[in-house]
């Protein structure tokens, strides 16, 4: 029966299916603000704190399913008690950020698996880890539509005061910007965000959507604003992509759009056109020949 | 509500009369309990170029954290051109310029965007150039003789150049109080004599710059005002009042490399007085009896 579809009938067969819609535009939602997202988190050197974030709020997330609140509440919760945690121990302690950062969210992330494990639920570790968008339920949707869409609407009204903020806080502040309440605002946005990719790629994989496709606009751009529309179109594209591809592979989706990722910042640190790895050679052969 | 940027522009700030910096019997203590300044209290006018000189620690950078709001004194008050604090910096009163070394220069922003920076306080809560505010970034940019790179990468430039940027966003700005951290770090003789030139400009048309320094061989150079800090105000007032061999001594201790050449050691004539070579930096300071000895002044040929 199959064979009788044709190529083009087989290629199509993912929009027929309702779920695969679903987790296409769910994901391409959550990988485009993640996208967003990623423009200023890699510029700061905070790329790892999504990572931490994310596994920090693991056991939020299989508590809210435990007692079946609402999967964000949980993770709201577990992410303050993370960042609680951090502040507290590094004030009582000598240790180093990175340290602490490391400590607080293994220890977190080891407090969700042991819950998970313990009280199962409907959600499995693996689900949480690695993410299940092909399941996602009717009410997960709704909320990461939320997430996503308000943190889209914020940032595209802030997103000039966020770059001057962290390009030149001073300057920022000497203008009357209102520094502090805009980081406290990024990194709310992040952890929201989070949230939301968890269902996507899971726990493990969230900080590939908020820091690849950053990574590869930054190679391909000077302009601040330029950079945030390519890191959202690779975001948006890989995103819904990846999904649909998962369809064929069967599962996996996290792995597909983080792959897809990969392959284009890959494509991008070696052919950019200004700060691709052969164009530093091609520059560098010139200036050669020049000197001789 | 909100008045047209270029309405803005060409009101000579009525509430606002002339630059001036006003800092009386100031004590700033830290939330970990340091006091890092204590009843530090001076006074600038309007046209006027001021080094803020001291060792490091002296609390210079919380000097101008205090003048920038960054800070809130736990006694005395800062006021600008006669307002509080808060007030002169909705007006867009005070620039900043940053220290060559916190700025990241490998952000990905154009020489342009960042000159338009300095407008973002003139504009709505979207921050979206007017004409009028293109307008006076061309003019900033004209003004330092960066023009020519404004489609550039920052981080692409010269350290001279990179400063001049920086001195245009505090142009477009048009902030009448202009603070520079450090300004002639890691920038050659050529280029520190354009930026002084630039500064002279300023003065000229009524600003009030305020500079913090190590380089004490040019500030008898520029500076009409000097202020000296060690964790208080040791001195302030016209350079020549303050900028003493005396002072310097007091307030560096013996962190200066001090040279005294005695008059007769030098030349075997009547001429009795000694050249002191005082430095922390790359530029000396040299005081030749008791006046300091000066550059050809750029604007003197």
């Amino acid at each position: 029966m199959d064979t009788e579809i044709g190529l083009l009938g087989q290629l199509l067969v993912p929009f027929g299916y309702s779920y695969m819609l679903k987790a296409m535009w769910v994901s391409a939602l959550v990988g485009g603000v993640c996208a967003f997202l990623s423009a200023y988190l890699m510029l700061k050197g905070w790329s790892l704190m999504g990572d931490a974030l994310a596994h920090s709020i693991v056991p939020g997330v299989a508590a809210a399913y435990i007692i079946g609140a609402p999967f964000a509440a949980g993770a709201f919760f577990a992410g303050i008690i993370a960042s609680i945690a951090m502040s507290f121990v590094k004030q009582k302690s000598r240790l180093r950020e990175d340290a602490v950062i490391g400590l607080v969210f293994t220890a977190l992330f080891a407090l969700g698996l042991l819950m998970a494990s313990i009280w199962p639920t409907s959600v499995s570790i693996q689900t949480i880890v690695l993410g299940n968008i092909l399941a996602i339920a009717d009410e997960d949707v709704v909320q990461v539509a939320i997430i996503a869409g308000v943190s889209l609407g914020v940032l595209l009204l802030v997103w000039k005061d966020l770059m001057v903020t962290f390009f030149d806080e001073n300057h920022a502040r000497s203008i009357g910007i209102r520094t502090t309440f805009l980081k406290g605002l990024f990194f709310t946005l992040l952890s929201a965000c989070t949230v939301a990719a968890l269902q996507t790629v899971g726990a493990c994989l969230v900080i590939a959507m908020v820091v690849t496709p950053g990574a590869t606009a930054y190679l391909l751009t000077d302009r601040f604003g330029r950079l945030i529309v390519i890191s959202v179109a690779l975001g948006v594209t890989t995103s819904f992509v990846g999904a649909y591809i998962s369809y064929f592979l069967d599962g996996a989706t996290g792995g597909v759009i983080v792959c897809l990722q990969t392959l284009l910042f890959l494509l991008a640190f070696f052919f950019a056109p200004k700060h691709g790895v052969l164009a530093s050679r091609r520059r560098q052969r010139v200036a050669v020949e020049a000197a001789a | 509500m909100t008045a047209h940027p270029a309405a803005i522009a060409a009101a000579p700030l009525p509430s606002a009369p002339g630059a001036s910096i006003s800092v009386r019997d100031v004590t700033v203590t830290y939330a970990n309990g340091f006091t890092a300044v204590s009843n530090a209290s001076f006074e600038l006018d309007p046209g006027s170029i001021c080094a803020l000189v001291g060792v490091n620690g002296s609390g210079k950078s919380t000097i101008f954290k205090a003048i920038m709001g960054f800070v809130k004194p736990v006694a005395g008050e800062v006021r600008l051109c006669g307002l509080p604090v808060e007030a002169a910096i909705r007006k867009n009163l005070v620039a900043y310029v940053p220290q060559s070394e916190d700025v990241d220069w490998n952000f990905p922003v154009l020489v342009e965007t960042v000159v338009m920076m300095g407008r973002y306080g003139h504009m709505n809560f979207l921050r979206m150039p007017s004409r009028a505010d293109r307008y006076k970034v061309d003019e900033a940019l004209e003004r330092v003789g960066m023009s020519a790179y404004r489609s550039r990468q920052i981080g692409e430039l010269s350290g001279g150049q990179k400063k001049r940027v920086f001195l245009a966003r505090a142009l477009a700005q048009e902030g009448r109080i202009i603070l520079l951290d450090e300004p002639f770090t890691g920038v050659d003789v050529k280029t520190e004599a354009a930026i002084v030139g630039l500064l002279r400009e300023l003065r000229a048309s009524g600003h009030l710059m305020l500079v913090s320094t190590h380089n004490l061989g040019s500030v008898p150079d520029f500076c009409d005002h000097v202020v000296l800090l060690n964790r208080t105000v040791l001195a302030a007032g016209p350079t020549a009042e303050v900028f003493t061999h005396k002072n310097l001594e007091r307030a560096f201790g013996g962190v200066l490399r001090n040279f005294q050449l005695g008059g007769a050691a030098l030349h075997d004539d009547d001429d009795a007085r000694s050249v002191t070579v005082l430095t922390d930096d790359e530029r000396p300071l040299v005081i030749y009896g008791d006046k300091h000895s000066r550059r050809q002044e750029p604007d003197g040929h």
